[in-house]
């Protein structure tokens, strides 16, 4: 009885210097960049963050989610693979998707470059990330996927 | 009526956009094709955007606002919003279009001050 309190209290609450983690694979849909942000956004909630600090992080993943929907899988099939995880008061959100990679990732984060063909973007999805979040890295490479792994501090 | 579509006003030479609730990707698959087919069959000279009922805007409003601008910019039309909240004028200043649009208030603002330029 005394171990199983211990257990529910103790160890099933996790340790404090360890990071939790969350995973989410969803499909390449349009649809689905409002829930991966709001499914980060409640997972983010636990650092206590303030409302411009939760509204800057649903937009930031919302950028990512939808680079993979219109560029990475060109609005086709895919799945996108989300991990969010916290450490202290550290937010890590990575988007990943297996599409067609970016060729010159320098260039893709120049504010205002597109590839778009429909001329409604504005080429400003990597700018965004960059002003709403700490830290933002881009690994890809063509052929196999993209992976865009952010940071923010909460709570400042 | 739902929080997730566009819908639109016209009044006189005016054109008023109410924007959906969350101005993302998705919500905004259609506002491209329904704008241009307003355009082709009124005359209009001016854009108001409402961003009164928006709560969540990502770079997808930043295109929407750009495009429209330079649309009216080509008939030297002009492009005003109005009912922005703080994080969203913020989102809009990042996004650099702060500067090419005229930011009011209240919808009557936003529609009155066309006829002055």
């Amino acid at each position: 009885m005394g171990q199983d309190r211990e257990m529910r209290t103790g160890k099933c609450g996790g340790a404090d210097s360890m990071a939790e983690t969350m995973r989410l694979e969803i499909e390449s849909h349009s649809r689905n960049e409002e829930f991966a942000r709001v499914v980060v956004a409640v997972f983010a909630s636990r650092l206590d963050p303030t409302l411009e600090e939760i509204d800057d992080v649903k937009t930031a993943v919302s950028e990512a989610v939808t680079n993979a929907v219109i560029h990475g899988y060109r609005c086709g099939p895919g799945t996108i693979y989300i991990e969010a995880s916290v450490r202290g008061k550290e937010l890590t959100v990575s988007v990943r998707d297996e599409g067609v990679g970016i060729p010159d990732i320098a260039k893709a984060r120049e504010p205002m470059y597109t590839t778009d063909c429909t001329g409604e973007r504005s080429g400003m999805g990597f700018a965004f990330m960059e002003a709403l979040m700490d830290q933002v890295q881009v690994r890809s490479l063509v052929g196999e996927g993209t992976e865009v792994t952010m940071k923010k501090l909460i709570g400042r | 009526m739902n929080d997730t579509a566009f819908l639109y006003e016209a009044r006189g030479r005016v054109l008023v956009i109410h924007l959906p609730k969350e101005l993302d990707h998705h919500n905004s698959r259609s506002l491209r094709y329904e704008t241009d087919l307003l355009l082709e069959e009124n005359y209009i000279s001016r854009i108001v955007f409402d961003f009164s009922k928006t709560v969540f805007m990502d770079s997808t409003g930043i295109g929407i606002l750009l495009n429209r601008y330079k649309q009216m910019q080509r008939s030297g039309g002009t492009v005003a919003i109005y009912g922005a909240r703080a994080q969203i004028a913020r989102l809009l200043s990042i996004g650099g279009v702060m500067k090419l649009v005229d930011r009011y208030d209240t919808k009557e603002a936003a529609i009155a001050e066309g006829g002055k330029k």
